[in-house]
């Protein structure tokens, strides 16, 4: 059997959609972050399938993974340091404490 | 390689020049000499806008294009840098006071530093004509700007706004990642040029999720409905200092850059695809932003609402797609800054001295202190858009610009904007109506605001007067418009 690009595509699309639905319904701000690191890994996949299959002779796809892939990281150290802070003034990291302001 | 390209980034580089100062500055000089870290900010900035309007003045700015096509600018872009320069250096002057104060003795350096860097990612996704060195500068310009939202260490609403902006903002540059991955699957490139070229063909459903996934991905940094959750709870939660900078320097360049990722990138999808999405934005915007305002009480909150449908008018100069369009949004964000500040001013002012935020707190204000109430009312006129002052003037050239587009379905679209131009002049004459005439036992008492405080509000005032008499600055933005590379993509 070939492999070819659906094969990558359809998983990376799957992990897509599991990020939303986690970041949608999660509670755990943890658990979000997670949720958002689906979603940029399946960005990630995304680049690098369509670069590898459809378009070999240039490596824009994957330069722009690794970029991604830096800027993936910088953002959850962030939103990780941001989460601590909250920890530490409200002792849990419940989304659902999360409602001093709204409206 | 040639590196005589990195002359065309002398407003990168000068910002990069004033960021590294005031790091050394920061780290290095003595204690003692530390309260002057704001002023010396706000003076290298204020040199460094100089540098840039002289620049411009005598003509120097060219159209050109670096490292194989990645970087641009153009007379227009040295513009909208100048625009967000003038900006900063009011947002600087204004911080003075609360960067000084004790709370923040041990983090003061970093807020500017910060601020700076946000600058340069602002600076970048403008000039960007390569979706890597746009996603660069979109991060640079967003992540920063968490952690200056989280800045207020003691106040638990600063983290919880915090969060609430980091996550939604990870979460829209995932959405508009994915949107750029499946551009980059159809046409096999990130230069703008040949994304341009390529998606001339016909349309197909990957394509229009793509275009969906990018407005999206803009629209939540734009804090556009429905991608608007945050913005209040952020404008309300972080400093004010943060506050004014997010609302509008943040702002206007992300409307910016917005205008030309669709224009360059999607322009010739316009009719096709994306003028009915931003279409159905645009109303959804203004509309929500306006009603909402209606029901705030914190002075904060009330913005983020009004800054909220400020950024769906900000969007006609979009959806119009025409040179007129381009110059009445880049007039637009130079009024919106001068307005917006002014408002921001007066409340920070406020807080300083009184912590006070609530509507309800600026009863009475007209009696105990005339100034600030007088500043705060022209502010609330210009973004109404009452005839004298710089709001109506850019709101008159922006709907012009969305008329002269011609069809039927815009006009209506601009007839919801008025009709929403008239609602908002409800709410924002509700705080004229509190300092002016409600009366309140305890009024914030009278007290003397500090030196930069003045010296932000004369010149915001100033602004939003002069611009408004001096309309005619629109007309030679109007002119480079017409000579800038946009040009070439809106005939085609």
């Amino acid at each position: 059997m070939e492999i070819t690009a659906i094969y990558y595509l359809i998983p990376a699309l799957v992990m897509f959609c599991c990020g939303v639905y986690g970041f949608i319904t999660r509670k755990n701000m943890i658990a979000m972050l997670i949720s958002l690191e689906l979603m940029l890994n399946a960005v990630d996949i995304n680049f690098v399938v369509f670069n590898r299959f459809l378009f070999p002779e240039q490596m824009e796809g994957m330069f722009f993974t690794l970029f991604a892939i830096a800027i993936a990281a910088a953002e959850t150290a962030l939103a990780i340091a941001i989460i601590i802070n909250i920890f530490r003034a409200a002792k849990n990291i419940d989304v659902r404490s999360l409602n001093e302001m709204k409206f | 390689m040639d590196y005589s390209q990195f002359l065309a980034m002398k407003q990168e580089i000068g910002l990069l020049v004033v960021f590294l100062l005031v790091f050394l500055y920061d780290t290095f000089m003595p204690k003692s000499t530390q309260k002057g870290l704001p002023a010396f900010t706000a003076i290298l900035t204020l040199a460094l806008a100089l540098c840039g309007f002289c620049s411009y003045c005598l003509g120097t700015e060219s159209t050109t294009v670096a490292f194989a096509g990645m970087y641009e600018t153009s007379p227009i872009i040295a513009a909208i840098k100048n625009i967000l320069n003038i900006g900063v250096v009011i947002v600087l002057i204004q911080s003075i006071k609360w960067a000084n104060s004790d709370a923040m003795s041990m983090r003061r350096g970093e807020f500017y530093e910060l601020l700076l860097v946000t600058l340069f990612g602002m600076y970048l996704m403008i000039s960007a004509r390569h979706f890597l060195l746009f996603i660069i500068g979109l991060e640079g310009a967003s992540l920063p700007l968490a952690a200056m939202v989280a800045l207020d260490k003691n106040r638990y609403e600063s983290h919880e706004a915090a969060v609430k902006y980091i996550l939604t903002a990870v979460f829209s540059s995932a959405i508009f990642m994915m949107g750029l991955s499946f551009v980059y699957g159809l046409t096999g490139s990130l230069y703008f040029e040949n994304i341009y070229f390529a998606l001339t063909g016909e349309l197909n459903t990957m394509l229009i999720v793509a275009v969906a996934f990018v407005i999206a991905g803009i629209g939540f940094k734009l804090s556009l409905v429905p991608f608007h959750l945050w913005t209040a709870d952020v404008y309300q939660g972080a400093p004010t200092s943060v506050t004014s900078y997010l609302s509008v320097i943040s702002k206007g360049a992300a409307a910016f850059a917005f205008l030309v990722v669709l224009a360059q990138v999607f322009g010739a999808l316009y009719s096709d695809v994306w003028e009915w999405m931003l279409y159905a934005l645009i109303i959804l915007t203004i509309t929500v932003g306006n009603l909402f305002a209606i029901r705030q009480r914190n002075m904060k909150r009330f913005l983020a609402f009004s800054s909220i449908s400020q950024a769906g008018y900000i969007m006609l100069g979009v959806i119009a797609f025409n040179t007129m369009g381009v110059a009445a949004l880049m007039y637009y964000i130079l009024v919106y800054i001068f307005s917006n500040l002014a408002a921001f001013g007066v409340i920070g002012a406020i807080e300083n001295a009184s912590g006070r935020v609530s509507m309800d707190d600026y009863r009475g204000l007209n009696r105990t202190n005339p100034r600030l109430a007088f500043a705060m009312m022209l502010a609330m006129f210009s973004l109404a858009g009452i005839p004298p002052f710089a709001g109506f003037f850019s709101k008159f050239f922006i709907f012009t610009s969305a008329i002269n587009q011609g069809s039927v379905a815009i006009y209506v679209l601009v007839l919801i904007a008025l009709i929403n131009t008239i609602v908002s002049l409800y709410y924002y004459l509700l705080v004229v109506k509190a300092m002016y005439i409600a009366d309140d036992e305890c009024p914030v008492a009278n007290f003397k605001s500090s030196c930069s405080e003045r010296l932000g509000l004369w010149i915001t005032v100033g602004g939003i007067i002069l611009l408004g008499i001096a309309s005619c600055c629109y007309s030679s933005l109007l002119d480079l418009s017409d000579i800038s590379t946009m040009q070439m993509y809106f005939i085609n």
